[in-house]
């Protein structure tokens, strides 16, 4: 009798960042293959084992035709036959789990690299703002909409409306995830700071102001996905997948359903819970994409850890900080570690690292289950990945 | 009226185009559906609600309200730097679609969710003009 092939993950890796930009530089292609190089070895395997490659990102070789599968997968040396380049914004490397999985499991690939890098900060090229007032985006650019925070910012207003959240909670978020921040020696910003630090830095889209979002930075990481069976082979530790899923709902802030709560997150999380089978207390640790604070309120609510309008309290008094009730984004998040543009890879690298012990100063004692949640666009998709060490 | 304008301009397309004419004409149309009763915004081919090809351009009072809104402090852009402060919102029109918009107000710091609006028409150049919004507390 044969048993089902079970996919795992078996590597992690990331490029070192000093203020934000990559130790020692290098091109976009470069700071991949280092990362894919770190998941690589963390997995006791090499490149030449890799038969399936995931990859999103906002590079490419400009003009017709950016296929960073293919771009990539010829810098690295490789022949994939199994490639997958979804794009579904920040939350793509939570689904490049989900479809790494299915394509292993099938027997469709055996090694799987998934692989983000950018140099957005090194290169001062953050561009986000810049979309073409094309198609769905004539209807929005016309207006000076900062992009994206002023979608972010529509959301803050109107889930501040509904149900009384106010600025100072938003504000708790900023300063536990600078906490657990203090805590990551590859942090960008470790300094701590407080909730009048916050409410005080300077106005960007009301009401989110400097602290209540990400950093602009450098990073690049990957993880490695084979079967159960082969990691045993190469001794390697393995990472079990309880569940996962992913939704998306719009691309134009004007079409968002519901300004106050984040659909995609709860299609997607309600799908990984059911195929996980477990409860929300069997939960350890959260990391969730915090490209605003409003974003993991509303993320929270959404995953349902509290009820809807219910995040404000949820976050207060610093449950999430280290030695809270609830460890959140226990690297520092995209508002004090990194964010180099999207940032979804660096949660799974460090839901990894937690659930293995690795996690140095910040390690969350008695890890075994952790939930990853990523967001992207403009609170438009969300892809959730159930992990357990056992 | 200037045909100087810097700010971004639609890339208008055939899908568009009837909405964007209608507003140089001072007229807000968007598309219905005889389908299922139900009006959309942006303009799309199928009907978002129930997926009908049964579709014409209606055009509708220009009244709504705010369901939400930001305020920018730091502008989109360098074409923008001059008009900080000013309201980005998020309009429900009485016919049900959302549409986004400007708010064209003296003080910024009066808009406030809920707020009633009327359309008010900004010939930013010769062929281009764009529906923005008033509050009628104003």
């Amino acid at each position: 009798m044969t048993m089902a092939r079970e996919a795992v993950i078996v590597g992690a890796g990331d490029v070192p960042l000093e203020d934000g930009k990559v130790v020692g530089g290098g091109s976009v292609l470069q700071v991949q293959a280092r990362a894919a190089k770190a998941a690589l070895d963390d997995a006791r395997l090499s490149m030449g084992d890799v038969d399936g490659l995931l990859v999103a990102g906002l590079w490419g070789v400009p003009g017709p035709g950016i296929l960073p599968s293919v771009t990539l997968g010829e810098y690295l040396g490789i022949i994939p036959r199994f490639a997958d380049t979804t794009n579904i914004g920040g939350s793509a490397f939570e689904a490049h789990v989900a479809h790494a999985a299915m394509a292993i499991e099938k027997g469709y690939c055996d090694v799987a690299l998934i692989v983000y890098g950018s140099t957005q900060r090194s290169e001062r090229s953050r561009t986000l703002g810049g979309r073409p007032s094309v198609l769905t985006m004539q209807f929005e650019n016309v207006w000076g909409i900062p992009q994206p925070v002023g979608g972010y910012a529509m959301a803050a207003r109107r889930h501040m409306h509904e149900f009384g959240t106010t600025e100072e909670q938003l504000a708790e978020i900023a300063v536990a995830t600078r906490a657990w921040a203090s805590l990551n020696p590859a942090a960008t910003m470790r300094d701590p700071i407080t909730i009048d630090d916050v409410m005080t830095s300077t106005p960007i889209a009301d009401p989110l102001k400097r602290l209540d979002c990400c950093l602009v930075t450098d990073g690049a990481g990957a993880i490695v996905m084979t079967t159960a069976e082969n990691a045993r082979a190469h001794g390697a530790k393995a990472i079990h997948l309880r569940g996962y899923g992913e939704a998306h709902t719009h691309w134009s802030i004007g079409a968002m359903p519901d300004l106050a709560r984040l659909t995609a997150a709860e299609i997607a999380s309600r799908n990984a819970f059911e195929m996980a089978g477990i409860s929300h207390d069997a939960v350890d640790i959260v990391e969730c994409y915090d490209s605003f604070t409003i974003t993991v309120l509303m993320t929270l609510e959404a995953l349902g850890f509290c009820k809807p309008g219910e995040g404000g309290a949820f976050v207060s008094g610093q449950r999430t900080a280290p030695g809270g009730a609830f460890p959140l984004n226990t690297n520092g998040g995209g508002l004090s570690y990194c964010h180099p543009g999207m940032y979804g890879m660096f949660l799974l690298v460090e839901a990894v690292r937690q659930l293995r012990g690795e996690a140095g100063d910040r390690q969350v004692s008695g890890v075994n289950t952790a939930l990853v949640h990523g967001t992207g666009g403009t609170l438009s998709s969300g892809a959730t990945v159930i992990l357990a060490n056992n | 009226m200037s045909d100087t304008y810097e700010k971004p301009r639609p890339v208008i397309d055939d899908g568009t185009r009837p909405f964007w004419d209608a507003a140089r004409e001072h007229r807000l149309s968007i598309p219905h559906c005889r389908s299922c009763g139900q009006s959309h915004f942006y303009p799309r081919e199928l009907c978002p609600h129930c997926h009908s090809d049964d579709l014409e351009w209606s055009d509708v009072s220009g009244k709504g309200e705010i369901y939400s809104f930001t305020v920018a402090r730091k502008p989109a852009g360098p074409v923008f730097a001059d008009d900080v402060p000013y309201v980005i919102a998020m309009i429900a029109l009485d016919e049900g679609p959302r549409m986004l918009t400007n708010i064209v107000t003296p003080d910024v710091e009066q808009v406030a969710i809920g707020d009633r609006v009327t359309v008010r028409y900004d010939d930013v150049a010769p062929d281009l003009t764009l529906p923005k919004f008033t509050l009628d507390k104003d």
